[in-house]
């Protein structure tokens, strides 16, 4: 396992490497998801509003 | 079947048709590219054998030409995005366009910073200012003015026409990459695969790096996908069908 780590010596540039781009990949999901569910629920309020208003003013 | 596809064509540049599709394919581009991954990471590690000159440290390849082709792959069908929504006014060309940059900035930074790590232990050195790491230096550059440019100006028609201009001049930059190597004397090795040549690798190695290039284009087309469609979501918001969705997913109680 450790000889496995080690890359031959190398495990430093490989893990660096291949461990970056991993992050890298996954952060960039997370973010887009994230953004997403926070632009729907600025709609959501949006949506909301503009029904209350249209409801007159039996909204609370 | 020219007529039917210039129909469908036609369906899917909506946003509001495009929306849904999108919704539906993602899951399988995800699929595909958590195969793929898994299938190239094995082969990269178990399968590859050690390099009789490198050692071990050119399995960083596996990782480094395909964010180095996706760097420059989705510059280009970004570019392509900005001609057709500068010519036609396509809306969702103009929204494809912005959601291809920041993917494609990223790969761009992974390209660089994986081939620093490769660089280190083959030529003694993080980085040289040689005409192939200079030129994708610039791409990288070109991504986040594309992206500054359109953060920048807050309508969004008037930015993606201003952001398309910068991306369809930056093309001139791709061919500058691709053929570095051959027309100035670099450090960067020249191409391990071209259409022209037998490749320069054992069938092992090159068999691996092109499975590990798909799974990154199936995994760059869900997120672009997915990116896509908050940005249809942002830009959209004042039609009817958005905000009728939108009230209904919020009455329904989901906000996911």
């Amino acid at each position: 396992m450790s000889e496995f780590l080690a890359m031959g010596g190398h495990g430093f540039y490989i893990w660096t490497s291949f461990g970056v781009t991993a992050l890298f990949m996954v952060v960039e999901v997370i973010v887009v998801k994230r953004s997403r569910r926070t632009v729907l629920k600025q709609l959501a309020r949006l949506a909301r509003a503009n029904m209350r208003r249209s409801q007159g003013s039996q909204g609370q | 079947m020219g007529f039917k596809n210039t129909i469908a064509w036609y369906h899917f540049s909506s946003p509001k048709n495009f929306y849904p599709l999108a919704g539906r394919l993602i899951p399988w581009f995800w699929g595909a590219a958590i195969v793929l991954l898994t299938v190239g990471l094995y082969m990269s590690f178990f399968v590859a054998p050690t390099d009789y000159k490198q050692g071990e440290s050119y399995r960083i390849i596996f990782v480094h030409v395909p964010a180095a082709w996706m760097s420059m792959f989705i510059y280009l069908v970004m570019a392509g995005y900005a001609i057709i929504g500068l010519a036609w006014k396509l809306r969702m060309a103009e929204m494809m366009a912005s959601a291809l940059a920041p993917t494609g900035a990223m790969f761009t930074f992974l390209a660089l910073w994986t081939g620093a790590f490769w660089g280190k232990p083959t030529w003694g050195t993080y980085w040289v200012w040689d005409a192939r790491l200079t030129s994708e230096l610039i791409l990288l550059f070109l991504y986040i003015g594309y992206m500054s440019l359109q953060s920048a100006i807050d309508d969004p028609r008037r930015a993606s026409r201003a952001s398309a201009l910068l991306a369809i001049v930056g093309v001139i930059n791709l061919p500058i990459i691709y053929w570095s190597v051959k027309w100035w004397n670099t450090l960067h090795q020249g191409a391990s695969v071209s259409p022209t040549m037998a490749p320069k690798m054992a069938s092992i190695m090159l068999t691996t790096m092109l499975i590990m290039s798909v799974a990154f284009w199936m995994y760059t087309i869900a997120v672009v996908l997915m990116r896509a469609r908050r940005v249809i979501l942002e830009r959209e918001r004042q039609t009817t069908w958005v905000m009728e969705m939108v009230s209904g997913e919020s009455r329904a109680g989901s906000g996911k």
